[in-house]
C-alpha cells in the first residue's frame, strides 16, 4: 500500500496527529505493535491537563503544554470522551516552598495563563477542608482539568478512521528502507510505502530512529505507579493536588479522575527495562506515606487496584520534534509529561511540519469532526433510560455492576473497535470497580466471543500472549 | 425449571427482595409465608441461584434439608419452593436504587427500566471476592491473575480452563475446592500458599483437596512478586514473619495461572447508596433482632451482612429477615430492641447488632483466635462451654428470654474467655 | 497425611487428620500382621470410625462436569449417588469428561449407570435447560 504519511505509533501523539492529518486530502496510516491504540504508555497516563503554568515558556513543552490545554474542550466536544477543568492546587507545606509558588506563577503569567491565585490556609481549608492543616499556602489554577487518556486516542483514531486514515494494529516495525525517495515500512503482515515517516514511537522513538539510520538521541524510561482507590472517596478531593515540584517531577499527586474515582502517584524512576510495568512494595510504600500526609483521609486500605507507566524520556528532558537528515523522517519523540496536554499542539505543529516539507496539503471538504458520542448509561436521566432500553433491551441488561455499564455498551464498544478485555475495559469502564472484573469478566468474554465470532480461548486480556482462558484437553481432541 | 421465567412484573409490591441466592430464595419465600402477598425477587444472571450454581462439591444442606447435597442441588431445591408460590421472579434484572420513598429502580434485559413501587426491601446481594488491588501484590500486570470464584465459573459453567500451571494463594475453602477442581480437570496445581500460620479452611477440605492429591500446603508463605511479560510466567513466594516477609528466603515458583482466595467482602454497593448504617468490622450494615437495618422496612440477610462459611446458616438467617419483612408489611413487626450487644474479649463483630430481651435470639458470631475449652459469655445473664472455637468457623448461640430478662443495662457484653481451673 | 513408619517389625503406624470437625485431631491407626491393633488420638466415636475407615478403604464422593450441548451453560456438574474407593476417582472423572450430554436434563437423571463397577450411579446434579438462541 502507498500512502503519503504513516504514523508510527497509536499512543495519544499519534491518535491526534493521524486524526489532525485525516483533514487533509492526504492518504494516512496509523500503525501500532499493541492490539489496539492507547494500550502503551497512554493507558497508563495519569489523565491530568495540566494548567499552563508548569514548564518553562523557554522550552519546547512549556510552549505545548499551554497551547495544547486551550485545544482540549474542543476536541471533547467533538469526539465525546470525558473531559472536565476540575483545576488544580499546587501546595507549599512549608515556607521554603513560598518561593517555588511564586516561580510556578510567575511563569504562567508570562504565558497568559489566566486565572491563578495565591490560596492561604483559610481558603485551602474552606476549598479542601481534606487537606492537611500543615499546609500553608497553595497556587490554584483553574486551567487544569481531567480527561480518560485511552478514552481520548479511541476517539481520536475512530475519527480518523472514519475520515479515511488506514489503522493497522498488532503491527510493529520489523524493518524500515528508504530509497531516496520512498519509505517502506515493514511489519509481519503488511508491506508500506510512504513518502513520510512520523516517529511517534514513544519508548521505542529511539530505536525506530536507528532503523531508519538517524538516531541522534536515546530514550530512557522513568517509571510511575499509580494506585486507584475505592469509590468510597469519591469528592474526597475535588481538585488535582500538587505537592511543590523538585526538578526531576512534579511529585505524588491526588487525582480526582474523570470518573470521579480517587487514583495517587506517580512515582518517578529511571529504569532500563522499557517493558518493566511491574508495580513494587516500594512504590506503594512511597506513595501511600506521602499521599496520607497531604490529604490525611486516605488510606492503603482503599485501593482497589495499582498499575504503573512508563514516560518517554530523551536526553535532555525536553520534546524532540522535527525532520531528521533523511528526507521524509520527522521525530515526534521525548514526549512525556505534559505530553498529553500537549497533544492537539503537537498535531497541528507536525501538520505545519509537513507542509513546510513540501507535502500538499489541501483540507477536505467532506471532513467529519465528530463520531457519535458513545452512549454512558449510568448517566441519562430515569427517562431516557427508559426510552434507549425499549428500543435496544440490551441497554436494560447490567453487565459491570461495579461501575453500572450496560450491555448496550459493551457492544457499542465492540462495534467502534474493542478486539480485547483492556479494550472493553478501557472504553466502558466494565471490570475498572472494586471488584476488578470478578463478576464481568465472563459475560465481556461471552459477548466477545460472541460478536467476533471467535472462541473464548482465543481472547486476549491486551493481545499479544495474554490470553485468557485454554480449552479442556478433550476439547482440543474432538476439534 | 430452573429458568422458568415468571414474566409478570407488577408496579407495586408489598417486599421486593435484591439477590436470588440462598439468601434471596429464603427471604422471599419466608416473607411470602408471614403474609406478604406481592413478593418479587430480583436476580441479575440468567438464573436465579446465585454462587451455588457454580460449587458444584457437596458438604450442603446437612442443617437445612438434613441431607448432604451439591452447591446446584441446594439451590434447586429452594428455587423449586420458590417457584411453587406466586412470588414473582425478575431474573437478568437489577435493581439500580432504592430511592428514600421506597421505589425501586429497576434495570432489566426483560422488563427495561422500571420504577417499582415497594413497602419493604431485602437486601441479599451476596458477596464479592478480595482482589489483587485489595492486598496490592507487586508484579506485573498479566493476563493469568484471577479470583478463585471466577475460575471457578470458567471452570463450571463455561467449560474452559484458567491455564496450565496455577498457584493458588490462600486457603479459604474456595481456593482449596479449587485446588480439586483443577487437578481433576488436568491443571497442574503447584501448591496453596497461606500468609497465617494456620489454615483457613475446612479439615475435611484440606484432606480430601489437598492430602487426597499430594498439594503442599504452605503455611506463613505469601505471594510477593508477579512475573511475565503478557501472560504469567512465575511467582515469587517468600515466607512471612507476622506480615512482613523475609526475601532472603524467598523462591520463584513457574506457573500460568494466580488463583487469588483471599476473602470476601459483602456487596454493598446498594446499601451504600441507601446510606445504610454499617459495622466497620463485617463491612455489612447493622441490623437488628429482625434482620432490618438502620433504615425502616428494608432488611438484609446472608453474605450482605456478614461472611458465613455454611450456606445453611445464610438460609436460616435469610429466613429471619424475610419473616420480618412479612411482618412489617402486615403492620406486626415485633417492639424495637432494647439492648445493643458489644464485642467484648475474644469476640470480632456478632449478628444481629441488637437484640431485644422478651424474645428468643441467634446470635452469630466470630472468635479473633483459636480457643480451647472455652466459655461463651453474655455479659452476667447468660454462659454457654464450647470445646473449640477457631476464627474460620462461625459460632452460634441460641439464648432465651428466661436469661434475657435478668439484664438491665443498655449494652450487654458478649466475650468467649477460657474456663476457669 | 497418611504416612506410614514402620515402627518395629510387622508393626506399622498410619496417621491420618480427622475431617468430622474443626479440632482436626491427629488420628493414628496401628497395624500389625494385616489387622487394626490399635486407634489413638481420636477424641469422638466419629474419629475412631473414620480413621478405621480412612485405613482399610477410603472412600469419596466424586463431583465433576459433563459437557452438554445445547444447554444453559456448557457443562453440567454431577455427582456419584455415593461414595467410591478413592483410587477410583481419576478414573470416573476421565471416563465421564468422555461423555456428551444433550440438553435439556433433568436433576437426579442417571449420566453414568454403575459406574466403573461400583455399583455406584453418576448423576446429574441439577436441571440443565435447553439453550434459545
Amino acid at each position: 500500500m502507498y500512502y503519503d504519511v504513516v504514523v508510527v505509533g497509536g499512543g495519544v501523539i499519534g491518535c491526534a496527529i493521524a486524526r489532525e492529518l485525516s483533514r487533509y486530502r492526504i492518504a494516512t496510516a496509523l500503525i501500532d505493535k499493541e492490539s489496539e491504540v492507547g494500550f502503551g504508555t497512554s493507558k497508563a497516563n495519569s489523565g491530568i491537563i495540566h494548567g499552563g503554568h508548569h514548564s518553562s515558556p523557554n522550552t519546547l513543552k512549556g510552549k505545548l503544554e499551554w497551547e495544547g490545554n486551550q485545544l482540549w474542550d474542543d476536541l471533547c466536544d467533538e469526539l465525546g470522551f470525558g473531559f472536565k477543568r476540575i483545576g488544580e492546587l499546587t501546595v507549599a507545606l512549608n515556607s521554603d516552598q513560598l518561593p517555588t509558588l511564586d516561580k510556578l506563577q510567575r511563569q504562567g503569567e508570562a504565558k497568559g495563563v489566566p486565572g491563578l491565585e495565591r490560596w492561604d490556609r483559610d481558603r485551602i481549608q474552606a476549598e479542601e477542608p481534606h487537606i492537611t492543616e500543615e499546609a500553608i499556602a497553595a497556587l490554584f489554577a483553574p486551567t487544569t482539568g481531567v480527561i480518560n487518556p485511552y478514552e481520548a486516542c479511541f476517539g481520536l483514531a475512530e475519527n480518523a478512521v472514519a475520515n479515511g486514515v488506514a489503522l493497522y494494529t498488532d503491527s510493529p516495525v520489523t524493518d524500515l528502507s528508504f530509497d531516496g525517495e520512498t519509505w517502506t515500512i515493514q511489519t509481519p503482515d503488511a508491506t508500506l510505502h510512504s513518502r513520510f515517516v512520523l516517529n511517534c514511537a514513544g519508548l521505542y522513538a529511539d530505536k525506530l530512529a536507528e532503523m531508519a539510520g538517524v538516531r541522534s538521541f536515546s530514550i530512557r524510561p522513568r517509571k510511575g505507579e499509580e494506585y486507584l482507590l475505592d469509590k468510597r472517596l469519591q469528592g474526597f478531593v475535588k481538585r488535582v493536588v500538587f505537592p511543590c515540584p523538585t526538578p526531576v517531577s512534579k511529585g505524588t499527586l491526588v487525582i480526582p479522575t474523570f470518573d470521579g474515582t480517587l487514583m495517587v502517584g506517580p512515582t518517578a524512576e529511571m529504569i532500563d527495562d522499557k517493558e518493566d510495568l511491574t508495580t513494587t512494595a516500594e512504590g506503594g510504600q512511597k506513595v501511600f506515606d506521602f499521599v496520607t500526609r497531604m490529604v490525611p483521609g486516605i488510606s492503603p486500605r482503599d485501593c482497589i487496584a495499582e498499575f504503573a507507566g512508563l514516560r518517554a524520556v530523551a536526553d535532555g528532558e525536553d520534546f524532540i520534534i522535527g525532520p531528521t537528515a533523511k528526507k521524509g523522517f520527522i521525530n515526534v519523540a521525548g514526549i512525556q509529561s505534559p505530553g498529553l496536554t500537549a497533544a492537539p499542539a503537537i498535531a497541528t505543529m507536525l501538520a505545519d511540519i509537513l507542509k513546510d516539507e513540501g507535502l500538499s496539503m489541501e483540507e477536505k471538504e467532506d471532513f467529519v469532526p465528530s463520531v457519535p458520542k458513545p452512549i454512558h448509561f449510568a448517566s441519562l436521566s430515569t427517562d431516557e433510560q427508559i426510552a434507549l432500553a425499549e428500543k435496544d433491551p440490551s441497554y436494560g441488561r447490567i453487565v459491570c455492576r461495579c461501575e453500572f455499564v450496560s450491555e448496550g455498551e459493551i457492544l457499542d464498544a465492540i462495534r467502534r473497535g474493542a478486539k480485547t478485555l483492556d479494550g472493553i475495559k478501557f472504553r466502558t469502564r466494565a471490570g475498572m470497580g472494586r471488584c476488578q472484573g470478578g463478576f464481568c469478566t465472563g459475560r465481556c468474554m461471552e459477548l466477545l466471543s460472541r460478536e467476533l465470532e471467535i472462541p473464548l480461548t482465543e481472547i486476549t486480556k491486551r493481545g499479544g500472549e495474554t490470553w485468557v482462558v485454554r480449552s479442556r484437553k478433550e476439547e482440543v481432541a474432538s476439534c | 425449571m430452573l429458568t422458568a421465567n415468571v414474566d409478570r412484573l407488577r408496579s407495586d409490591y408489598d417486599v421486593v427482595v435484591v439477590g436470588g441466592g440462598p439468601a434471596g430464595m429464603g427471604a422471599a419465600l419466608a416473607a411470602k409465608e408471614a403474609g406478604a402477598e406481592k413478593v418479587l425477587m430480583v436476580d441479575r444472571e440468567k438464573e436465579a441461584g446465585g454462587i451455588l450454581l457454580q460449587c458444584i462439591h457437596p458438604g450442603f444442606g446437612l442443617h437445612h434439608f438434613k441431607e448432604e447435597l451439591t452447591g446446584p442441588e441446594y439451590a434447586q431445591r429452594y428455587l423449586e419452593q420458590v417457584l411453587e408460590t406466586d412470588i414473582d421472579l425478575a431474573t437478568d434484572s437489577y435493581v439500580l436504587d432504592i430511592d428514600k420513598n421506597n421505589r425501586v429502580k429497576l434495570m432489566s434485559g426483560r422488563h427495561g427500566v422500571r420504577e417499582i413501587e415497594t413497602k419493604a426491601a431485602v437486601l441479599a446481594m451476596g458477596a464479592r471476592e478480595r482482589t489483587r488491588g485489595a492486598i496490592r501484590t507487586p508484579g506485573k500486570r498479566v493476563s493469568g491473575v484471577l479470583t478463585a470464584g471466577l475460575a471457578q465459573k470458567f471452570v463450571n459453567l463455561m467449560g474452559v480452563l484458567p491455564g496450565n500451571r496455577a498457584v493458588i494463594l490462600g486457603s479459604g475453602d474456595i481456593g482449596l475446592i479449587m485446588a480439586r477442581r483443577l487437578t481433576l480437570e488436568g491443571v497442574e496445581v503447584v501448591g496453596v500458599y497461606e500468609i497465617m500460620p494456620h489454615a483457613n479452611g475446612l479439615n475435611r477440605n484440606i484432606v480430601q483437596c489437598l492430602h487426597d492429591f499430594e498439594i503442599p500446603l504452605h503455611l506463613s508463605t505469601t505471594v510477593v512478586d508477579i512475573h511475565g511479560q503478557d501472560r504469567l510466567e512465575a511467582v515469587t513466594v517468600a515466607p512471612v514473619d507476622g506480615f512482613t516477609p523475609d526475601l532472603s528466603r524467598s523462591q520463584t515458583i513457574p506457573c500460568d495461572t494466580l488463583l487469588l482466595s483471599i476473602g470476601l467482602i459483602p456487596d454493598n454497593e446498594l446499601a451504600r447508596q441507601l446510606n445504610l448504617r454499617f459495622d466497620p468490622v463485617t463491612r455489612g450494615p447493622l441490623v437488628s433482632s429482625t434482620m432490618e437495618t438502620s433504615k425502616n422496612g428494608v432488611f438484609a440477610c446472608g453474605n450482605t451482612v456478614h461472611i458465613h462459611d455454611l450456606v445453611d446458616f445464610v438460609s436460616q438467617e435469610s429466613e429471619l429477615a424475610g419473616h420480618n419483612a412479612g411482618l412489617y408489611v402486615t403492620g406486626q413487626q415485633p417492639p424495637p430492641d432494647n439492648v445493643r450487644l458489644v464485642p467484648g474479649e475474644n469476640v470480632g463483630y456478632c449478628v444481629p447488632q441488637t437484640i431485644s430481651t422478651d424474645r428468643d435470639h441467634t446470635i452469630y458470631m466470630r472468635v479473633r483466635k483459636p480457643m480451647e475449652n472455652c466459655v461463651l459469655r453474655l455479659g452476667d445473664v447468660y454462659e454457654k462451654k464450647i470445646r473449640y472455637v477457631f476464627p474460620a468457623e462461625m459460632v452460634n448461640v441460641k439464648v432465651r428470654p428466661k436469661f434475657l430478662q435478668n439484664f438491665h443495662g443498655d449494652n450487654l457484653r458478649l466475650d468467649v474467655v477460657p474456663q476457669e481451673g | 497425611m497418611n504416612a506410614t513408619v514402620a515402627e518395629h517389625q510387622d508393626r506399622e503406624i498410619s496417621r491420618y487428620l480427622c475431617i468430622g470437625c474443626p479440632m482436626g485431631c491427629r488420628l493414628e491407626v496401628e497395624e500389625a500382621d494385616g489387622d487394626i491393633v490399635e486407634v489413638r488420638g481420636f477424641s469422638c466415636r466419629r474419629g475412631e470410625a473414620y480413621a478405621k475407615q480412612e485405613h482399610i478403604a477410603p472412600q469419596r464422593m466424586v463431583t465433576t462436569t459433563v459437557r452438554v450441548e445445547n444447554g444453559l451453560w456448557a457443562r453440567l456438574p454431577v455427582k456419584t449417588t455415593d461414595a467410591i474407593p478413592k483410587e477410583l476417582m481419576w478414573d470416573l472423572c476421565e471416563k465421564l469428561h468422555e461423555l456428551t450430554l444433550k440438553a435439556p436434563v433433568k436433576m437426579g437423571e442417571v449420566v453414568l449407570q454403575d459406574a466403573l463397577g461400583t455399583g455406584v450411579d453418576v448423576v446429574s446434579s441439577r436441571d440443565m435447560p435447553y439453550r434459545e438462541s
